[in-house]
């Protein structure tokens, strides 16, 4: 027996040994980001892919009057979601809505995000002022708007005081205030990616078309306009989906005509308890918005996305 | 267009985006009864009546618990996802950081539908459990994107030098990652925790019915009447939110001031 072990002579010991050790070094190596990962990915698993899956497989399911809903396959609320012409109009209107809201941030961000990225001093405070808001609560911005433009706001108090009008006069909750609230809560986002984007041209360039003969405006039109287009998009998609996905200011500046999609998702959830109904509606809602960002994904790439994040 | 039109033009988009929030600070010390306008002389008779309002109290208690835990599991969770991703060659690092940011990319009332139907199926309803699930899972990602861009700019060489003279790398992580990355968890987690604080969108589907944070109890008094006392709590919140991460802001630097000395 003792002679077996004579087998293994000492060098050859080590070396086996440290070639086990070497394996466990590398496969420890590999396993380590896997145990890093395990608890975030469990978390978004659990908490948002499974529910997601969840509620395609419970919109196939029936609300029933008494006791639970009823499991099983059927298509009616997707059918009644597709083809109810109000549910139709709303989704409409929602796109409409999300699609000027997105048409003013540009209009108002495009000026402002050129002048913060070609001002000489006072960049970072413009900069800094900037991302104040991100930090502003957004109920907050919302209900602000009731202040000016309210029965007794600012703006009907200055009418009345100077004799313009005799009596407060309604400006509030209506669509033009849900776009303006929109607006005035999403405009950051469409700035601060358009300062990404024409932050990153080399100004080299408009010089170099304007010493070739261009004007100002020509070479603002054919050089930085073009370079700059990928951070307007990312700041439209931004504007245009996190507008369309809000029920709150619809809620709060709007009247009770204006509902958008999100609304109807929260009245079959909250209100009717329709859970059913509320999954088909949320997933439309995902559906119609995906199809965007998978549009914009496949022509411009989600890096731009994040860089304008981050 | 001229620069002189631009930069007017700029002062008016700015005009806009802070003349309203100016308007409810400005009006939070407003000594008429009926918070409106006109001003008729500063007091702060408002948030006296905040400071008695057992409510909005209540709301603020509620608002402060779920925004300090939602910051330590999302920043938690979040640095554990940045050092794998950043330090590691994880196969398939793409997928793996859309699936983490997903969380921003599905519409928050998507996410909230999702989440309280699926709880509630394995039996755990409308809760403050529910409540911080739902605010770590859309935080997360925020604090992944800060620590990220953080952690890339950390020399790899340093942690190397602290293995190679016989640190294990969790003492490694613990002595010298994370001192260097602590100005990106502290910003993470001040992003979480104003993120939480300020949110409504998810909040009023999970919350429990008599449960209210400060942004949904600002909702349920917006339903009633616009009152001052509105007002003054956004002035608090403003203060909250906004001051908060300057005076973390000013604590690093002179925390960084110190030990560049």
């Amino acid at each position: 027996m003792r002679s077996g072990f004579a087998i293994f002579d000492h060098a050859q010991f080590r070396h086996y040994a440290k070639q086990i050790t070497d394996m466990s070094v590398e496969a420890r190596e590999r396993r380590q980001p896997w145990i890093l990962l395990s608890a975030p990915l469990g978390a978004v698993t659990l908490l948002l892919l499974v529910p997601l899956v969840f509620i395609v497989i419970y919109s196939f399911w029936l609300r029933s009057a008494v006791g639970p809903d009823i499991a099983g396959f059927h298509p009616d609320n997707w059918q009644r979601a597709l083809t109810d012409p109000f549910y139709r109009y709303i989704l409409f209107n929602t796109l409409k809505i999300a699609a000027i809201t997105t048409f003013f941030c540009a209009l108002l961000g495009y000026p402002a995000a050129y002048f913060i990225t070609r001002s000489s001093g006072n960049k970072l405070i413009l900069l800094l002022l900037l991302m104040l808001p991100f930090w502003i609560s957004y109920i907050i911005r919302t209900m602000s708007w009731i202040n000016i433009l309210g029965s007794s706001g600012a703006l009907n108090t200055l009418l009345l005081s100077t004799g313009v009008i005799s009596s407060p006069i309604q400006m509030l909750y209506n669509e033009a205030t849900v776009i303006l609230g929109l607006v005035h809560f999403l405009l950051p986002f469409m700035v601060l990616n358009i300062y990404v984007s024409l932050d990153g041209i080399d100004t080299n360039l408009e010089d170099a078309a304007t010493s070739l003969g261009a004007t100002r405006w020509q070479s603002f039109l054919q050089v930085t306009l073009p370079l700059s287009l990928p951070g307007l998009a990312a700041g439209g998609l931004l504007c245009f989906v996190l507008g369309a996905g809000t029920y709150i200011t619809p809620l709060i500046l709007g009247g009770p005509r204006d509902a958008m999609f999100a609304n109807l998702v929260f009245e079959a959830i909250i209100t009717q308890l329709n859970w059913p109904m509320g999954s088909a509606l949320s997933l439309l809602l995902l559906l119609v918005l995906g199809a965007l960002v998978a549009v914009y994904n496949r022509f411009l790439g989600m890096s731009q996305l994040t860089k304008g994040l981050g | 267009m001229g620069w002189a039109a631009i930069r007017a033009y700029t002062v008016l988009v700015y005009l806009f985006m802070f003349l309203p929030v100016a308007v409810v600070v400005l009006l939070s010390f407003n000594q008429n009864q009926f918070g409106s306008f006109p001003m008729t002389g500063v007091s702060l008779r408002w948030f006296e009546a905040l400071w008695n309002n057992d409510a909005v109290m209540r709301a603020f208690r509620t608002s402060l618990i779920l925004g300090l835990l939602t910051a330590l599991i999302s920043t938690t969770l979040g640095v554990l996802a940045s050092l794998a991703l950043v330090r590691y060659n994880v196969p398939g690092k793409n997928l793996i950081t859309t699936i983490l940011i997903a969380p921003i990319l599905v519409p928050e009332v998507v996410l909230a539908v999702a989440l309280l139907l699926f709880l509630n199926w394995l039996g755990i309803g409308k809760s403050f459990a529910l409540l911080l699930a739902g605010h770590v899972i859309f935080t997360l990602p925020f604090v992944i994107l800060v620590v990220q861009a953080r952690l890339v700019s950390i020399r790899r060489d340093v942690e190397e030098a602290a293995l190679s003279l016989g640190a294990s790398p969790v003492q490694t992580f613990f002595s010298v990652t994370l001192p260097l990355l602590m100005p990106a968890v502290a910003a993470g987690a001040l992003f979480a925790f104003t993120i939480s604080f300020d949110d409504i969108t998810g909040t009023l589907f999970w919350k429990p019915g008599g449960v209210e944070t400060v942004p949904t109890q600002i909702f349920s008094m917006l339903r009633n009447s616009i009152s001052p006392e509105i007002n003054a709590l956004g002035t608090v919140m403003i203060v909250i939110t906004v001051g908060l991460p300057l005076l973390g802001a000013a604590i690093v630097r002179s925390i960084a001031m110190k030990r560049g000395m």
